[in-house]
């Protein structure tokens, strides 16, 4: 605190003296008609098209948009960090206090870099050198921009990590990058932007690869910096969430354009694209009541090198005219608020509504005890982690059930184990203790021939798409390769038969059976991971994280056919994910870990409404949910510290070193998980029975 | 570390046993008679007793096993016997020209991972210029023509421009260095170009790897110098795998080494190793690939030790 206190008086003053060249009324940045072009094998694309906006001193700014939209482009070229060789700026200027950065000479460039322009990135594993420590690249732009010598730049070092919310930061001058966590990492990351009191720091997607209570950590703690020293923010995200929680503007970009633009609490209240509109009702949502089906956004986003001639959003757009095969210019709907469509005004006067279909359920369709499918009892998995028999409990003493034709939502963060489980229910992994009844057989016990057996009926779907399809095979041959292996179909012609009626079923068209995985948008893979899956006609199938690599709009299609394919084939469905929201609206019982252990178990409803376990209460608060309003009224809960290593799990109750009701009895006693009311269980000691 | 350490000097016993083992039986079956080359080879005429009783003296004519059993009891007792042909202890054959070998393997070493590393990081700077086209140019030959090949035309260079020859004799470094070095540089490049050629492939495309990392883009934004960023931050993590790749580029340093001393007309152990096997001395060869093995298995260790030094992520 007391580190702040003297940096934030030196910047104060830096800012007044600063304030007198510069009112406040000037904007900071100004971006205009920027357009980048990109040399690729099959031709020239544009990813960033005539774009502008403006920031203003202390504001935040956000960017959103889904994957290929330009918008990580547009902030590389603002930096002029894109490749040289195959990035081009082609058009616009970039002001920054009046300077145009792109006419600048690379040296001069170099100056404002770090200086008074700082940018963090998505991946905190990455960003920072492997081989250098923490130390010297927190100082390395003080010495070269500021010119402060060894001794001072280390003092300001160990301030700014102070700053940073990290503790023993002397010591941690001399640690390396991997002895680091991924959310001190990014406060690492941080501490390096903030390092020479830029007055703008671009943000791309800053907390995308960590978990929601540190995304929510770190969120805060850049909200805060930015407030306290008067810097802007420029918030790259896909996340419409965070968006609501943490921006004042908001750029929503499509194909490499803006499509709307305006004041966030207005977008989000009256969006007047129908882009934006679809984005924000495909998101699963915790702050209103689940929908039976998501709304979903057609189609995919234009190929950049065979764009729409109108309108780049018409050919996804359900309220499109004829108008708009004429690209439609970036208008103002209202003081304040620009949209890109012909149709604006009409949604602004009223005379075009989109009404969201309703979003209650039509009938509860939760049979509360459904007979079990799969029983798992007392089920640990320990890793050998070398030295002197330590171990790391990644799974411990984990019991629970998944009824005939249910979806069990098994959510937490990263670490907690969900994926261990996972694995060792299909047997990819060995278990080391306890129980896995699947369908009356033990899967633990099974041999050779039963475990195929099994197999057949237990199919996995993954999270990454592209890493766990074969480059080299054919979709076909892919989706053909189980009925091969397990011999079901008599001959080629009826495998590939088989082969069209799967992709059939997942939504894809016949042709693509010829097709090689790369040839494929995230999405389409995502639905040949579930057409394999599929092959073996299983009742029983675990989704491990299957739909968060997708953005919201693909993402919200493919959980819908996973629905109707549980619908129509009566499937049971594991489903593995650290998203909240998607977890609520697709699971019928939740199952919450953390650090190996079971926290709480209940159904959907009751889980959402009345969570018990304070792990459970912390990650629902953490999670942002798209609209400001609420955002605006919630306490920001915020859970303090980072994940235990589960090499030294904490003794007792495995979260209380983060729990704010913890007290002596939670550090010596693990917490039996017990019934509080009827189907809610809970592993706290602090809950009362009801 | 020191627990490490300890552990793969332990683990070198059992390799060298096998190497010991192998190199053994293999050259019994190799044909060529040590005794038969000695007494006949420039067309001598002895009884088959005389040659009985050489092969006595050398002890030739025990069984196979006994014969195996003696040669380890001298491995493990430092004993390495003595060279069939010349009579003299191999040790000392051994130590009158390790030195040259040694000095010259370091010197080629030198030449190799100074250009290697030089060539390779201006290569990937400068990609797909005219610089980068010669530098790989140079590096396929480097890779593709043989060392003596490249040690007959510094030779023929040296002799048909300059008209000047290297000296023949050598010259400690510590007695004369000038001397020392216009004797053995003209070697130690002709081995060191392959080494270099190899070295600069792996370093470029290392580099190119390392210039698209996260972190190269997070020093930018920093407003790192360019220069900076290179020699900093992508060269320590680029001259990572190159560390690895010079303990395992050292067996053919060796190999190169044993006929390039050949065509320099240099007295190292190579030429030791040669001429042994040309008598077929059985004694002398086990010896000298026994050093070789202990060389490469040493120069390896370092090499990953090294690597642990440079790379905070790797603790042993």
């Amino acid at each position: 605190m007391l580190n702040f206190m003297s940096h934030s008086q030196a910047t104060t003053s830096v800012a007044a003296a600063e304030a007198v060249v510069w009112p406040a009324t000037a904007p900071l940045l100004q971006v205009e008609n920027l357009a980048v072009e990109f040399e690729t094998s099959r031709g020239r694309i544009r990813p960033v098209d005539d774009i502008s906006y403006t920031i203003w001193p202390g504001e935040t700014l956000a960017i959103v948009g889904e994957s290929g939209c330009g918008k990580s482009v547009s902030s590389l070229a603002i930096m002029r960090l894109l490749p040289k060789t195959t990035a081009k700026v082609v058009g616009g200027r970039v002001r920054f206090e009046g300077r145009d950065l792109l006419a600048l000479p690379e040296a001069e460039m170099r100056k404002v870099r770090g200086r008074e322009i700082s940018m963090i990135f998505q991946e905190p594993m990455t960003s920072l050198n492997p081989v250098l420590t923490i130390g010297l690249q927190i100082m390395e732009p003080l010495r070269i921009h500021l010119g402060m010598s060894e001794a001072a730049a280390q003092k300001r070092a160990t301030e700014l990590l102070s700053l940073v919310g990290i503790t023993d930061a002397r010591r941690r001058l001399a640690q390396y990058p991997h002895e680091l966590s991924g959310g001190m990492r990014q406060r690492v990351m941080i501490a390096i932007g903030l390092a020479c009191d830029p007055k703008l720091i671009i943000a791309d997607e800053p907390t995308t690869a960590l978990d929601v209570t540190i995304q929510a950590q770190i969120l805060e703690l850049m909200k805060d910096l930015s407030r306290r020293l008067n810097i802007a923010l420029v918030l790259i995200t896909h996340n419409l969430g965070i968006v609501a929680r943490y921006a004042d503007r908001i750029n929503v970009m499509y194909a490499g354009r803006v499509t709307e633009q305006g004041d966030a609490s207005r977008v989000f209240a009256a969006p007047r694209h129908p882009y934006t509109i679809g984005l924000l009702r495909s998101v699963p949502r915790l702050d209103q009541p689940r929908t039976s089906r998501l709304e979903t956004i057609d189609g995919l986003p234009p190929n950049l090198l065979e764009l729409p001639s109108g309108c780049r959003f018409a050919p996804r757009c359900a309220y499109r005219i004829p108008l708009c095969d004429t690209e439609p210019g970036l208008m103002e709907t209202v003081p304040g608020q620009w949209s890109r469509c012909h149709r604006a005004s009409a949604l602004e006067t009223g005379e075009l509504s989109i009404v969201a279909p309703p979003r209650a359920l039509p009938a509860a369709s939760a049979q509360l005890a459904p007979e079990p499918l799969l029983s798992i009892r007392h089920l640990s998995k320990y890793f050998d982690v070398g030295r002197r028999g330590a171990v790391a409990r990644a799974v411990d003493d984990v019991s629970f059930d998944v009824g005939r034709g249910e979806t069990v939502g098994l959510v937490g963060e990263s670490g907690c184990g969900k994926t261990t489980v996972g694995r060792t229910i299909l047997r990819l992994a060995e278990a080391t203790a306890g129980e896995i009844i699947f369908n009356g057989q033990d899967v633990r016990r099974a041999h050779r021939g039963e475990l195929q057996a099994l197999r057949r009926q237990m199919q996995v779907i993954f999270q990454d798409p592209m890493s766990s399809l074969n480059p080299r095979m054919t979709i076909g041959d892919i989706i053909g390769e189980p009925l091969a292996v397990h011999r079901l179909e008599a001959d080629r012609s009826a495998c590939r038969a088989r082969v069209q009626l799967l992709l059939e079923q997942v939504g894809l068209p016949g042709y693509m059976a010829t097709r090689y995985p790369h040839q494929l948008s995230g999405g389409q893979r995502q639905r040949v991971g579930i057409a394999r899956a599929l092959a073996l006609q299983p009742s029983f199938i675990v989704c491990d994280e299957a739909v968060s690599a997708l953005d919201v709009s693909i993402q919200a299609q493919v959980i819908n056919l996973l629905e109707r394919l549980q619908r129509e084939l009566g499937l049971t469905y594991l489903f593995i994910a650290h998203d909240l929201a998607v977890v609520r609206h697709i699971a019928d019982r939740v199952v919450v870990m953390y650090l190996g252990r079971i926290m709480e178990v209940a159904t959907r409803d009751d889980l959402y409404d009345r969570p018990a376990h304070p792990y459970t209460r912390a990650l629902l608060a953490a999670a942002p949910v798209p609209d400001p309003e609420t955002e605006r009224r919630r306490p920001s809960g915020l859970l303090q510290g980072e994940l235990p290593s589960p090499l030294a799990p904490p003794s007792g109750c495995v979260f209380h070193t983060r729990c704010p009701m913890a007290s002596e009895a939670c550090r010596n006693e693990v917490p039996p998980l017990r019934e509080l009311r009827p189907g809610h269980y809970a592993a706290c000691i602090k809950l009362e029975v009801e | 570390m020191w627990a490490y350490t300890s552990k793969r000097l332990f683990l070198m016993l059992p390799t060298l046993l096998v190497v010991a083992t192998v190199i053994f039986f293999l050259l019994r079956v190799v044909p060529g008679d040590i005794v038969e080359l000695k007494l006949l080879g420039d067309g001598g005429m002895v009884s088959q007793a005389t040659i009985d009783q050489e092969r006595a003296r050398l002890g030739l004519d025990q069984p196979l096993l006994v014969q195996y059993f003696n040669w380890m009891v001298g491995l493990v007792t430092f004993d390495f016997g003595t060279s069939m042909w010349t009579g003299r202890a191999v040790s000392e054959e051994i130590a009158g020209r390790l030195m040259l070998s040694i000095e010259l393997a370091i010197l080629a070493s030198i030449v190799g991972l100074a250009l290697g590393i030089v060539l390779g990081t201006l290569s990937a700077l400068l990609r797909n210029t005219w610089v980068d086209h010669l530098i790989r140019l140079l590096t396929l030959g480097g890779m593709a023509l043989p060392s003596f090949w490249i040690g007959m035309l510094i030779i023929l260079f040296l002799l048909y421009i300059f008209d000047w020859l290297p000296p023949m004799t050598y010259t400690p470094f510590f007695t004369d260095p000038w001397a020392n070095l216009s004797q053995l540089i003209w070697p130690a490049l002709a081995v060191g170009y392959r080494y270099a050629a190899v070295v600069a492939r792996l370093v470029r495309s290392s580099i190119m790897e390392v210039m698209n990392e996260d972190y190269i883009r997070t020093a930018r934004a920093k407003g790192v110098y360019e220069r900076l960023i290179i020699v900093r931050h992508a060269m320590r993590n680029a001259l990572l795998p190159v560390v690895t790749l010079s303990g395992l580029e050292f067996a053919f340093l060796i190999g190169g080494l044993v006929v390039t001393e050949q065509v320099f007309n240099l007295n190292g152990i190579g030429k030791l190793f040669i001429d042994a096997i040309d008598n077929s001395d059985y004694v002398l060869i086990q010896s000298v690939v026994m050093l070789m093995a202990f060389i490469f298995i040493v120069v390896n260790l370092i090499v990953d030790l090294l690597y642990a030094a440079l790379d905070p992520r790797i603790r042993y």
